[in-house]
């Protein structure tokens, strides 16, 4: 058996690093140490200040209603009960809405979804705050709910109004196409289960202010918020992160209403408070991915190709806008994918109900976009008798066919050359045909294969927040100490960072430390999201380093009397002209010399632009793209199956640190396959999630990894003058994971002799795989040509 | 009471009877390497591992700490991350591993799968190293079962456990990777660790000392040695709760905030942990844990502990039992499908000492309601040896493979071609773990397989019958439809298997070796 296990230690660009472990190095995690030692600190982690208090909400009970009386009583004389609040106490502002307002901290008379927080308690313990906040007596008016994206779409209720993107004439060429399908597939959100919860901690300051302690991506708007519900300045609030437990997009909003309420306990008792949100709260109380109700009608000709695309995507949303109007955006400007759609209409619905309010999570709606286009692509190929691989790349954008929806060409065309070393360094022909001969020769096993491509638009969707600010100090012992606006989540980026600067300075990695990110050292952030964190932050730390190396050279050239292309910083040392110091002496040399050692850098993305009215732009700088084959096997008589081999060729533009591509690669692709295979988000039908707890919400486990994980960088530097010619990888490649479902799609069509592609919303549990090997069966009974499979091979049951 | 933590010995005197061993752990020891993910034993960030005297040395296992009572490790050694490390600057092989396959991004739940892997290399790491890669890999992924990482996608994890088992068998040339030091010294750290007391449950202590109330005033947490103190316990503390594993109990305290005031621990009783293989039957002490049983029952019930793999995950396996999933009363448990077509039967012993036994047909009585009288508990489950030789089929459906509970579990026992009777049985189709009984009648002794030939017809009417025994639900897990087409495919499978298996014909491979 063939088991390539990806080499940590790929070839270390040598681009411009020199000493080790700079830029293009595959050195570890900046924490990795303290992750195994288990001493790196996560906030629940921080020793506790005497008199703390811990938090838990009183949640509503009702979808949708009035609260007509509230009885506080039993929770305020419960055991370890200090202080329990409602709405009305809150000083300042109420509504934490992101973008839009929307989202009081506390309900007032007003619930939108089982679980929305109505009151807040502060105790000693938290386990006597969690017994208290059941205690509430509370008297409802229940008011119809909306509950489904069918709901919505009825009753025509958004949290924000529609938005569409036209090129061409879509119904005309629709209408005149040789051949014409229409379809819809249901695509499910997905729980963002980082391993670390949702918390903050509240300290009050001298001055009346509050230094907030939280798991964010955003601490910029905790800072902000915070200032907001407390009524006080935002120089009064400082917001830190040293890193999380994770965060996937679930921390960029959902952290600032624990950081706003511990705030004002501790504002109202003088007391430091931690609130902390235990597993089934953080599952029932913050925003998922969106569910997605994608339909379409799609001309083409007879070499598969698009020629008219009417597509309609239908996000749910929740009860508020929070960032949905981001989110659908992104899934609009991705309904394309990877390909040139010739003329097309793509609608977006913001759907509002009575459900938490969904939130970012890695793709940001990039993701659900996609599954349209690459159902119908599949749909074309089984009516052509095509494989699905040669009509995806009958597709591709390519010179000539490089128009996006929204206005933006497509200039590098990375993909067509990707798709074809793809498909060779995996056999993808020769593998289809021995899936064919196993399909034939098996029963009730089925064995499917797909290549699927990702393309994906790099810079916030949001102008204003492509920027980033650095703050670099040097210190007279030649160590260097740099904060940005950026948070770590795992991701890797502080020890890009890192590696950044230690590459600009010529030193070795250890001299460098990247400390918590905090509103006071770096102000005006925005969150760590939209895989940006890199582009922004590095450049801004690039910009401070080269402000110091500027100072430091022209001090030099002053000093020594050199010209500026004499003075080399690298191997830990300056060489100067002929004669050389180490840094530190260097350092200490400019400190004598009064030069100064501290900068802000700053970066703001050139080139973006889009225009709402018009819905044309340029709202990406660049495209990161990959592309991915998974092979399955899956069993008829229960719809159980098996990841058995993938390959990806992912392109990251230069690499940053291989090792940590790598791992936002398979990291990410196992997140994707997670979404679209076991990982079940389900609400009853009086709309509370029954998804609640690890228990019945699946996320992949070690066994689920499949034995062959091939995975490759495709080593071009991007086109775009971006932080040493890399490319984001944070989101990027979760998509990848869309060959896993596409795979699944093609064992059940091997049933019909690949005539006939059954819907299959996602996830694809082995229930709904089972189910789309029902519609085959009946197929089958109706197909006027003879499948490949009959009824009794399957032993149907229904 | 009394333990060990990493090599710092504790005496408690006041601690609550439902104190779980990870809030101890955080609030009261600082350690705050181990995690909380779920509080549920769900996600292994909690791991730490538990050691206890074995026959000739100290035994350590995974467990999770989120849902693990405190009361039950008296005399144990608890090893958490911190625990690993033997000096500054120094780190066990599994912690270099893993910085060297870069197995940790937010690190959030890295010292949760340090543990485990920690576990299976002290506990296997010298057998494994001389295994092949497959076994090797096999062997870590069981490791790790119960640890969810949400960033790596596991990869580089399960590389790091093979980089730590393949160190160990290039022990004496290892010197060319220097940053792993060689397992032993870990193992011997940890080995070379001494109670400063002697270890109780060799017997011989008098009983009072066991009885002794190892809790506050309101509350205890009582760890008898023997049934006769178990049976005076039940007699003065009829409120007290029965905790085996505690892997369905102890979630009463960490998810629904519930106090439990008075338990009764029944790890320490060896009659109950006992197996005993006997020439007409096996005896499984109701508080054998499943890891003791896979260990044990390997040869002989070798299609129920591949069923056991699939149980929880390993943590959850070394602390859970089967008394506690049959009294516990799930429908949706995995054991009592296979126990219920074994005909299995069970001993039930009161607090005077009286004993009856029943067949775990008759125990189940409606949903979460069994025969059990408030003053017994379940001591001991007994298979006789004959059925154990019988044709066994065993499938559980879930979502995801591994550690997930069952949508339908389904148990199939044929007694071969010459008697051709049947035992089926379901759970996660009815209230209660149930037979299939009327579908049973219809298949013994019918001609469903003509020389190794199904016949497709007398399937289907199986099938019909399959349908009106049972009318399932639809829930979180599994739609009622689905659960309902499993039953009769479960059941298609099974005879396919029989079928061609008596005849030696060859079988459709299975997409998983376990059940
Ligand atoms: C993460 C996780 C995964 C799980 N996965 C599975 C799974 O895949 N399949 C499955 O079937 N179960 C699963 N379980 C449930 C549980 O682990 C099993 O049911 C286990 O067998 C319970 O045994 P225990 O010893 O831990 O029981 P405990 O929690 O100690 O006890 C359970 C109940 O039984 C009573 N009890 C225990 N022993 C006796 C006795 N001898 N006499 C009388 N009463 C007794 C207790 O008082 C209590 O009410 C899982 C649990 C968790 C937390
Ligand atoms: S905290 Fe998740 S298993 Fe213990
Ligand atoms: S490294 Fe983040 S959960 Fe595993």
């Amino acid at each position: 058996m063939r088991r390539i296990v990806v080499n940590a230690e790929l070839s270390p660009a040598a681009n411009t690093g020199n000493a080790p472990g700079g830029v293009g190095h595959s050195i570890a995690h900046e924490s990795a140490h303290k992750h195994v030692r288990g001493t790196a600190e996560y906030v629940d982690d921080l020793p506790l200040l005497p008199g703390t208090l811990f938090v838990a909400t009183g949640q509503s009970a009702k979808p949708h209603a009035r609260i007509r009386a509230i009885d506080l009583s039993a929770v305020k004389s419960a055991s370890g009960v200090i202080d329990v609040i409602v709405q009305s106490d809150i000083p300042g502002k109420v509504d934490v809405g992101p973008v839009y307002l929307g989202d009081p901290l506390l309900a007032g008379d007003l619930v939108e979804f089982i679980g929305q927080a109505i009151f807040a308690v502060a105790a000693t313990s938290f386990e006597a705050a969690q017994r208290a906040a059941v205690l509430a007596k509370i008297e409802y008016e229940e008011l119809p709910a909306q509950l489904t994206i069918e709901d919505s779409l009825t009753a025509q209720s958004f949290v924000l109004p529609q938005h569409q993107l036209l090129l061409g004439d879509p119904d005309a060429s629709i209408e005149t196409a040789p051949h014409q399908l229409s379809g819809e597939i249901f695509v499910r959100g997905q729980e963002h289960f980082y391993l670390e919860g949702q918390i903050s901690e509240a300290r009050l300051t001298e001055d009346g202010g509050i230094h907030v302690i939280s798991s964010t991506q955003h601490p910029t708007e905790i800072q902000k918020l915070v200032a907001e519900v407390l009524a006080i300045p935002l120089h009064l609030v400082v917001a830190e992160v040293r890193r999380m437990g994770g965060g996937f997009g679930g921390k960029e909003t959902q952290a600032a209403p624990l950081a706003c309420i511990a705030a004002l306990f501790a504002q109202r008792n003088r007391r430091p408070v931690r609130y902390r949100m235990p597993r089934r709260d953080d599952m029932i109380q913050t925003g998922k991915r969106h569910d997605f109700l994608n339909r379409w009608r799609v001309g083409f000709n007879r070499e598969g190709k698009l020629l008219g695309v009417d597509l309609q995507l239908a996000g749910k949303c929740g009860y508020s806008p929070d960032l949905s109007e981001g989110i659908v955006d992104r899934a609009m400007f991705h309904a394309d994918n990877a390909y040139f759609l010739n003329s097309a209409r793509i609608l977006g619905l913001r759907c509002k109900t009575h459900t938490v309010s969904n939130t970012a999570f890695r793709g940001f709606g990039g993701p659900k976009g996609m599954m349209a286009v690459e159902t119908f692509l599949e749909d074309i190929a089984r009516q052509l008798g095509m494989d699905p691989l040669d009509v995806r790349k009958a597709n591709l954008y390519q010179p000539g066919a490089d128009e996006t929806p929204y206005g933006q060409k497509i200039e590098q065309h990375v993909l067509p050359i990707l798709i074809e070393r793809l498909e060779k360094s995996s056999d993808y022909r020769a593998r289809r045909i021995a899936i064919t001969e196993f399909n034939n020769t098996h029963r009730h096993l089925k064995k499917g294969i797909a290549l699927t491509p990702v393309k994906f638009g790099i810079s916030f969707t949001a102008k204003h927040l492509n920027q980033a600010g650095a703050l670099l100090q040097i210190y007279t012992d030649g160590s260097l100490l740099i904060n940005h606006g950026g948070t770590e989540m795992g991701q890797g980026l502080y020890t890009k960072i890192q590696q950044i600067v230690a590459s600009a300075f010529g030193v070795s990695v250890n001299r460098v430390m990247v400390s918590s990110t905090r509103t006071d050292k770096v102000p005006n952030t925005s969150p760590t999201a939209a895989s940006s964190g890199t582009d922004l932050n590095g450049m801004a730390a690039k910009d401070a380093c080269d402000q110091i190396k500027a100072d430091l050279v022209s001090f030099a050239c002053e000093h020594f009397n050199l010209a500026p292309a004499q003075i080399i910083f690298k191997n830990d040392l300056v060489i100067l002209g002929e004669n050389q110091l180490d840094f530190p002496a260097f350092i200490k040399l400019a400190y004598i010399n009064r030069v100064a050692l501290s900068a802000t850098g700053h970066y703001r993305t050139p080139k973006i632009h889009y225009d709402r009215a018009t819905a044309k732009g340029q709202p990406f700088l660049y495209f990161a793209n990959g592309a991915a084959v998974s092979e399955v096997t899956l069993d008829c008589l229960t719809g159980e199956y098996k990841v058995d081999q993938v390959d990806i060729l992912h392109d990251v533009g230069k690499s940053l640190n291989p090792a940590i591509d790598i791992g936002q690669i398979e990291g990410g692709f196992i997140q994707g396959m997670g979404w679209l295979t076991t990982e079940e988000l389900l609400w009853d039908e009086q709309g509370r999630v029954i998804s609640n707890s690890p228990a019945n919400y699946k996320i992949p486990t070690a066994f689920d990894v499949p034995e062959i994980f091939n995975i490759e960088l495709f080593d071009e530097p991007n086109l775009e003058n971006t932080i040493h010619l890399s490319k984001a990888v944070g989101e990027p490649p979760l998509m990848l994971a869309i060959s896993v479902w596409a795979a699944l799609r093609d064992a059940c069509s091997s049933t019909t002799n690949y005539q006939f592609s059954p819907r299959l919303d996602t996830p694809a549990t082995p229930e709904r795989i089972y189910w789309a090997l029902q519609d085959c069966v009946a197929f089958n009974k109706t197909a006027a040509v003879k499948p490949g499979t009959t009824e009794e091979d399957f032993n149907v049951t229904t | 009471m009394r333990f060990v933590v990493n090599n710092v010995p504790v005496e408690l005197v006041d601690v609550a009877a439902d104190m779980t061993l990870l809030r101890y752990l955080r609030s009261q020891q600082n350690l705050m390497g181990t995690k909380e993910g779920c509080a549920s034993g769900d996600c292994g960030a909690c791991t730490v591992l538990v050691g206890r005297q074995g026959a000739d040395a100290m035994v350590y296992e995974a467990v999770n700490a989120c849902i693990c009572p405190l009361g039950s490790l008296q005399d144990c050694h608890i090893v958490t991350v911190e625990g690993l490390t033997p000096a500054p600057g120094v780190m066990h092989p599994v912690q270099a591993a893993m910085v060297e396959c870069h197995g940790s991004q937010c690190g959030f739940c890295t010292p949760g799968f340090v543990m485990s892997l920690a576990g299976l290399q002290l506990a296997a790491g010298n057998e494994l190293a001389k295994a092949d890669e497959d076994t090797q890999r096999a062997a870590v992924i069981d490791a790790i079962s119960g640890n969810l990482c949400r960033c790596t996608g596991y990869r580089p994890i399960i590389a790091a456990g093979l980089f730590v088992l393949k160190e160990a068998s290039l022990k004496e040339a290892s010197l060319k990777k220097t940053t792993l030091k060689k397992p032993a010294q870990t193992a011997r750290f940890v080995q070379n660790w001494v109670p400063n007391a002697p270890l109780a449950g060799t017997g011989g202590a008098p009983a009072d000392t066991h009885n002794r109330n190892l809790s506050d005033g309101a509350s205890g947490y009582w760890q008898p040695h023997t049934e006769i103190e178990l049976q005076q316990l039940l007699v003065e503390y009829p409120h007290a709760r029965l905790v085996a594993g505690g892997t369905d109990l102890m979630l009463e305290v960490t998810q629904q905030y519930k106090n439990l005031p008075q338990l009764i621990d029944l790890n320490r009783i060896e009659s109950l942990s006992e197996i005993l293989i006997g020439s007409d039957e096996i005896v499984l002490g109701a508080a054998a844990n499943y890891s003791a049983l896979e260990k044990t029952l390997a040869e002989l019930a070798p299609e129920f502990v591949a069923l056991l793999k699939r149980l929880g995950s390993r943590q959850i396996r070394n602390r859970g039992t089967l008394g506690g999933n049959i009294c516990n009363a799930s429908p949706i448990a995995d054991a009592p499908p296979y126990l219920l077509v074994m005909d299995a039967e069970l001993e039930l012993v009161n607090s005077k000492g009286g004993s009856r036994r029943e067949l775990l047909a008759h125990f189940y009585r409606n949903y979460k309601q069994t025969s059990l009288a408030a003053d017994e508990y379940l001591a001991r489950i007994r298979i006789a040896r004959a059925r154990l030789a019988q044709p066994l089929k065993l499938f559980k459906i879930t979502k995801r493979y591994e550690d997930d509970i069952s949508a339908v579990m389904g148990a199939f026992c044929w007694s071969g071609a010459t008697t051709n009777e049947f035992k089926i049985a379901f759970g996660g189709m009815a209230a209660i773990p149930k037979r299939a009984s009327v579908t049973e009648q219809f298949l013994t002794g019918s001609n469903w397989c003509v020389s190794g030939d199904v016949d497709e017809g007398i399937l289907a009417q199986a099938c019909e019958l399959l349908r009106s025994e049972f009318s399932p639900l639809s829930d979180v897990r599994a739609s009622a439809a689905y659960r309902m087409a499993m039953a009769c495919n479960l059941l298609k499978k099974a005879c396919y298997e029989f079928a061609a298996e008596a005849f030696g014909k060859v079988t459709e491979a299975r997409l998983f070796h376990h059940a």
